[in-house]
């Protein structure tokens, strides 16, 4: 059990982490740093080319 | 004993027409009708004896823009038990009544999948330059909110002061795990004086709550909605509608927002849940939370303490083990209950480490680092039109444009599944009954509606089945009896010497 846990709340007993729970995201941030780079670069292509006029044109009416 | 936390999911769609002038109720109609009439062969309509002479992707735009076409005829019932209809001017798909929160995902997982094929139905038959683009998300950053609602299955006997006080701590601080993130914040002024409006904030929806509880949906929405409505038998039952969420993309959110919400549910029936753990100001802290994505924010409790959402959880995670340990999971379905336990553990765990940590399966956190990371990359301002053209964009439900799909979520659902899940129902609860009548006989079901089924018996006239239980018309149920009917004629037969 992480010690941040216990320091930010007396009352707290033991949360235990589920075992994979850090397996999925190839954790080390080197590789969140590469992995957000080429993310970025595939938003570069991807994002709307007039971001302005598609947010201006975003009008939804209201639902429930 | 808790009784069993049937649920479901109400999605209120996003829509644009770009390339012409058409209102979202047109677009929203066009959409759900594209779905029908090009996809016989997936819902198990048959609209050829009807329309013989209609090429499913041969019609125009002009076929829908008489004036007498109108939004509330776009209701339909899928094979799959969901209604699909036009509500509010957007496009709305509700799952089929489902036995778990892992089986409403799949059933969730199986609305995008039919929303991205009616686009594609529609755009094919649309004039060239003119495309419908469907959002799965629940603001247009302009003060216009639209909702994905969930459904619990609770007890009459339970006092609804009781579960309205309790599950508000719950809806106030679960967004730190499934908020759908939002750049900017909208609704100025209601949150305090002396408040610094956010550049992002964790929910899409937060901003939108102005009342405790009541019984509105579109104004003054309230935290705790008091629609009472079960459409099952009512004097045992309510279906506790919540309109305080965000409509996730990632799956394991989704997971976690049913799964805790119906632990939650639970525990309240049986008297489990902490009394004292409740807020002071909830319509505060419902903003207060949202706004702050250090989790540092404290709130005031009715006791005296100020906790942060991060404790609140971690307090209500502990009594629900405990109430795991001391009444049993069957209420939400024990497996997925105790997978509900240790993925909420481990979501707090991590958000505590690092927010970072949790960016493949918590949608506030995984648009927040594709913003941040966007917004240092080409050195922009807080208010850059592209940092809110991300927000949007990572709910569009186009696959080549989805920025959701880009993130490296975790998926929960294996595709086959979701294909399956398109055309055929749970097997878990009546749903079961509704979509298998159907898509077996398409021409003899007049009427379908979440606690009823209607035929039209030849000779014999409307015959209504009624279906008040939710966990009735199961497969394990009525399964043999279908199977062994030849037509609505005899169903309808071994069903009243059965029943």
């Amino acid at each position: 059990m992480p010690e941040q846990l216990k320091k930010t709340s007396q009352s707290r007993k033991s949360i235990t982490p589920p075992v994979e729970s850090k397996s999925n995201l190839g954790s080390t941030s080197k590789n969140l740093t590469t992995d957000l780079d080429s993310l970025l670069d595939e938003i570069d292509e991807v994002l709307e080319s007039n971001a302005e006029e598609f947010v201006k044109s975003y009008v939804q009416k209201g639902g429930q | 004993m808790a009784i069993p936390k049937v649920c479901g999911i109400e999605t209120e769609y996003g829509i644009l027409f770009k390339g012409g002038d058409v209102n979202p109720i047109t677009a929203s109609s066009i959409i759900v009708n594209s779905y029908s009439k090009g996809n016989q062969d997936l819902v198990g309509w048959d609209y050829i004896d009807e329309h013989p002479g209609n090429d499913a992707r041969g019609y125009s735009l002009d076929d829908y823009l008489f004036p007498e076409y109108e939004s509330q005829l776009v209701n339909t019932v899928l094979t799959n038990g969901a209604r699909y209809y036009v509500d509010h001017a957007h496009p709305e798909i509700s799952t089929p009544e489902c036995r778990n929160a892992l089986e409403a995902v799949l059933f969730d997982r199986a609305g995008e999948e039919i929303i991205r094929r009616s686009m594609q139905i529609a755009n094919e038959g649309l004039p060239e330059h003119s495309e419908i683009v469907i959002y799965k998300n629940n603001s247009d950053g302009k003060g216009n909110s639209y909702g994905c609602h969930e459904n619990y299955l609770v007890s009459r006997l339970t006092p609804f002061v009781q579960i309205a006080q309790q599950i508000t701590t719950h809806f106030v601080t679960r967004q730190i795990f499934c908020g759908a993130g939002k750049v900017g914040a909208e609704h100025r002024g209601l949150t305090g004086k002396g408040h610094v409006q956010p550049a992002f904030q964790m929910s899409q929806r937060a901003d939108f709550f102005e009342e405790e509880i009541g019984l509105e949906t579109t104004l003054k929405r309230p935290i705790v909605n008091t629609r009472d409505e079960p459409h099952c038998d009512p004097t045992k039952y309510r279906r506790l509608h919540v309109i305080a969420g965000d409509a996730n993309m990632s799956e394991v959110a989704t997971l976690l927002k049913l799964g805790t919400t119906s632990i939650v549910l639970a525990m309240i029936e049986d008297g489990a849940f902490p009394e004292h753990l409740t807020i002071k100001d909830p319509v505060q802290a419902i903003r207060q939370v949202s706004h702050d994505t250090t989790l540092n924010a404290r709130v005031l409790m009715t006791d005296g303490r100020m906790l942060s959402a991060l404790d609140i959880q971690i307090e209500i995670l502990e009594a629900a083990r405990q109430y795991a340990a001391d009444y049993g999971l069957e209420s939400v379905d024990t497996q997925v209950g105790h997978d509900v336990l240790v993925r909420w553990a481990g979501v707090l765990n991590d958000l505590e480490t690092d927010p970072l940590i949790v960016a493949n399966i918590v949608d506030w956190v995984a648009k927040k680092r594709i913003v941040d990371g966007f917004a240092q990359r080409h050195g922009l301002q807080d208010h850059d039109a592209r940092l809110k053209a991300i927000d949007l964009q990572y709910h569009d439900m186009r696959t080549d444009k989805c920025l959701a799909l880009r993130a490296g979520l975790v998926e929960l659902c294996a595709k086959t599944d979701v294909r399956t899940a398109m055309v055929k129902p749970p097997e878990s609860t009546r749903a079961y009954f509704r979509g298998t009548v159907l898509q077996r006989w398409p021409n003899d079901v007049i009427a379908a509606n979440w606690d009823s089924v209607v035929f039209d018996i030849p000779n014999q006239g409307l015959k209504r089945i009624p279906m008040p239980e939710p966990l009735r018309g199961t497969r394990a149920l009525v399964g043999g009896l279908l199977a062994s009917s030849q037509n609505p004629s005899d169903l309808i037969e071994k069903l009243s010497s059965e029943f």
